[in-house]
């Protein structure tokens, strides 16, 4: 059991795919602009790598070896299909702002990452485990990174408005800004983690 | 861990089965999903209408095309023209676009009968945001109640009317262009609208079509 809740954690701070493996970077990046754009993203992500672990972990007796990619990437697009699809249905305005990027999970390394490094070799239970930490460190992350630049850009924080309008620093909802609130936050990450051994 | 050898059977199978099986869950959940996606795009559509060309009293709205050559090339634009209860028309809500800053500028621009601009909605875009994208605020209401005739669609730097959102040129150029180009289409479309009233009594005249129009009007209105 200790060892399932270590699968699961290790994915929030300890092996997080965008603060310490560095995966996935391109929707970070882009998606973040805003707390709700960030988190929201990070949800759609999390879905799709929670049922893609246990699909492949279900599936990785019937898959042979050298078609392994292929059949993963199928599997991990037909769930981002359903995502983008019920996600157009039920919450059209959220769709609206991450248009292009949720059919781009598709290629988000850290699905294929997840699924070759792990699902593809362990039971179905820990896969679970593994996307839904893995995943929520992504959220986390992307949450986190988009409250920063949101706050930073915008003077507010899911929406609500804290800073008036003139004390924004426009250059933190761009696209430079997210590398330079990226960059530090990895560096007070790694700070922390030193300092915790 | 033990790799599942690769035949050429298995691999197929494997693909195959994988490929089937996607493919149906997809054409379940489309299934499910497309009522509900057409709804939100109609109800999205509906809120535009409403926005861009607020009427009083009991209005239909009738949707249709229109045919326009701007600047030489042949565009079409869905709009959807509204008649009052006598069948006087009233106005169109006009979709434009033009190519911005991040990519296509989707508006639909509501016009009263006389070209006097009543409203305009961004319906998609990709511009800056913080820069561009605040062309959805105030930029956009100075178009209001603004009638092309005597209000240049064109930012002040390049000699026009408009103001354009600081260090966003570019997207009021798109924005500008796109109601410039809505509008031409519309005068050039409104007279066939007129006769075209769902309802009985045909409309009054309106005031001619402003003189700025330019020689690109003639309007291929080729009907299909």
């Amino acid at each position: 059991m200790s060892n399932n809740l270590q699968t699961f954690t290790k994915g929030l701070i300890k092996e997080n795919p965008i603060l310490v493996l560095l995966l996935g970077c391109c929707p970070t990046l882009a998606t973040t602009t805003s707390a709700i754009n960030g988190m929201s993203m990070g949800l759609a992500t999390t879905f799709v790598l929670v049922l893609s672990n246990i699909f492949i972990s279900l599936l990785k007796g019937f898959i042979p070896d050298k078609v392994r990619i292929p059949c993963f990437i199928v599997v991990i697009a037909s769930f981002v299909t359903v995502v983008q699809l019920v996600m157009q249905a039920y919450v059209p305005d959220i769709y609206e702002t991450l248009g292009l990027f949720i059919p781009l999970i598709v290629v988000n390394c850290i699905v294929l990452g997840r699924a070759e490094a792990f699902a593809s070799k362990n039971p179905v239970w820990p896969s679970l485990l593994d996307g839904l930490g893995m995943g929520l460190g992504f959220t986390f992350a992307l949450t986190l990174l988009g409250c920063i630049r949101e706050f930073l850009g915008s003077g507010s924080i899911f929406g609500f408005g804290i800073l008036p309008e003139t004390a924004n620093i426009l250059v933190f909802i761009l696209p430079p800004g997210a590398f330079i609130c990226l960059g530090f936050v990895i560096a007070i990450v790694n700070k922390l983690k030193k300092e915790s051994h | 861990m033990a790799k599942k050898p690769s035949t050429l059977i298995n691999m197929l199978v494997a693909l195959l089965v994988i490929a089937a099986v996607s493919g149906g869950v997809l054409g379940l959940v489309y299934g499910v999903t497309k009522d509900t996606i057409a709804q939100v795009d109609q109800k999205k559509n509906e809120a535009a209408i409403q926005k861009v060309l607020p009427l009083e009293g009991e209005i239909t709205y009738k949707s249709d095309t229109m045919q326009f050559t701007y600047e030489g090339v042949d565009m079409t634009f869905p709009c959807n023209l509204a008649y009052d209860a006598n069948g006087n028309f009233m106005g169109a809500a006009v979709k434009a676009s033009e190519g911005g800053f991040g990519g296509k500028i989707d508006m639909m621009v509501g016009f009263l009968a006389d070209g006097t601009i009543k409203g305009t909605d961004v319906l998609s875009h990709s511009e800056t945001p913080g820069l561009g994208a605040n062309m959805t605020g105030k930029f956009k209401d100075q178009f209001v109640d603004k009638n092309p005739a005597g209000f240049k669609l064109i930012v002040k730097k390049d000699g026009g009317d408009v103001d354009a959102i600081t260090a966003a040129t570019i997207t009021s150029r798109a924005f500008s262009k796109a109601v410039d180009k809505a509008y031409q289409a519309f005068m050039a479309n409104k007279a066939q609208f007129m006769n075209n009233a769902p309802a009985k009594e045909a409309a009054p005249a309106v005031e001619a079509a402003p003189a700025e129009e330019n020689n690109e009007t003639e309007g291929g209105q080729s009907n299909e």
